[in-house]
């Protein structure tokens, strides 16, 4: 793992039952991520995904890379455009810091409509 | 009149909440059921818990309410009442301090750390307002978040201009160097510059040949036919003559050199695309992209 280092592409398909079943798994019940009626009432188009899920893709999507014996030590994610049901998410990495065995990782969450999330992961890997 | 920056200095004053206490203990079972919706299939969160769930342990419910003391809730309450009635989320940073173990009780406490503003955003002028929560086990700090929220006044939907789009069009700098693509244009030929001299392609035009340095340019008409070497969809800022987004391609050229256009379609590296020719006036033809129908 180096500087430079890019992670596999990965894309997430934001069917319903997807958006629904995390939003309900991250005990977060706003209607926005569960009712598309009242969703589309408040101006969106759909349901879309809330950001505790956008935390947990993009923690997923680096661990899932480093494997599971690197620590998470930090998510910043900057949020951008929505990811609506029926959305495909695409996420993009690379290796941006490394300091021993401190590394940083930025990570690019992408729908049709632009970004969704942009940030980085600090992770520790295994001396 | 509000002053939000005053209420602010008292909210910001206050200090943190009183701590919160998780409804449960972190468990196994909203672990597994994390891991289920998320699809995370790592091994590790047996006996810990995914660092990316810290929030999750401490959200407040079905039924549950703000208290009094939140100072996210009471700035809010202000914003509202100073007309910044729209709320969108815009950053939140979270550190793990170390990973959660089964059977450990989470408590919460935020404070407000910063209200910045008016701004003008895209989605209409705003506050910025910051807060940071800190949980704990016990006294034992073990992760923090700061949370940023945009508050805003939606801004109204510019009228759709009238008129032909191509009517305002961006217009191309004509001179002696380019005269002949435009000309080509108007014709339906996509010329392309090719050295007196030496007999090198390139593109864009340019008075002296970087090869061999003859100023005698002559050109040659392309087949009109190259794959898209990259591109980029333009999304902000608005561009007169162009609904967004829109695709700009760099195609390759079968004759080799590369050409910059706007592609019709859904973009991808490697598309076949040929050349489509638009008239806009008696003037200006301007030459675009679109995915090769013989593929």
């Amino acid at each position: 793992m180096r500087i430079g280092d890019a992670l596999p592409e990965w894309h997430v398909e934001a069917t319903p039952t997807f958006v629904i079943s995390t939003a309900l798994a991250t005990r977060d019940f706003q209607d926005v991520h569960h009712d598309r009626d009242r969703a589309v009432q408040r101006g969106s188009k759909d349901i879309f995904i809330n950001i505790l899920t956008t935390t947990g893709l993009v923690q997923r999507y680096v661990t899932d890379w480093a494997g599971p014996e690197v620590l998470v030590r930090q998510v910043d994610i900057r949020l951008g455009a929505p990811c609506f049901a029926y959305d495909t998410l695409k996420f993009f990495g690379q290796v941006i810091g490394r300091e021993e065995r401190d590394l940083t990782v930025e990570v690019v969450g992408r729908t049709a409509h632009g970004d969704h999330v942009t940030g980085t992961v600090r992770i520790e890997v295994p001396a | 009149m509000i002053d939000i920056e005053e209420e602010a200095a008292r909210i910001a004053g206050q200090g943190g909440s009183a701590p919160r206490l998780a409804r449960d203990p972190v468990n196994l079972p909203m672990i597994n059921n994390w891991l289920e919706a998320i699809g995370d299939e790592h091994p590790g969160y047996t006996e810990v818990a995914p660092p990316a769930m810290v929030q999750v342990w401490t959200m407040a419910g079905l039924r549950g309410q703000r208290s009094a003391d939140d100072p996210l809730g009471q700035m809010m309450a202000i914003l509202d009442e100073a007309g910044y009635t729209s709320v969108v989320a815009t950053n939140s940073d979270q550190t793990y301090h170390r990973y959660l173990k089964v059977g450990e009780h989470l408590s919460v406490t935020t404070s407000l750390e910063d209200v910045t503003g008016p701004k003008r955003t895209g989605l209409g002028e705003g506050w910025f307002v910051t807060t940071r929560s800190t949980w704990y086990v016990g006294d034992e700090p073990v992760a923090e978040m700061r949370f940023r929220v945009l508050k805003y006044t939606p801004a109204s939907k510019p009228e759709p201009q009238p008129g032909p789009r191509q009517a305002q069009a961006i217009r191309p700098a004509v001179n002696r160097d380019t005269e002949y693509f435009w000309e080509g244009c108007r014709q339906g030929e996509l010329r392309i510059q090719r050295c007196g001299g030496c007999g090198l392609l390139r593109h864009p035009p340019g008075p002296m040949c970087p090869e061999c340095g003859a100023t005698k340019p002559k050109y040659l008409v392309s087949a009109g036919c190259g794959v898209v070497y990259s591109y980029v969809v333009h999304h902000h800022p608005q561009v007169p003559g162009r609904r967004t987004p829109f695709v700009v391609a760099l195609v390759e050229l079968d004759e080799g050199v590369r050409v910059l256009g706007e592609l019709a379609g859904e973009p991808a590296i490697g598309l076949p695309v040929e050349v489509v020719f638009t008239e806009v006036d008696d003037e200006l033809t301007m030459p675009s992209w679109r995915p090769r129908a013989d593929r």
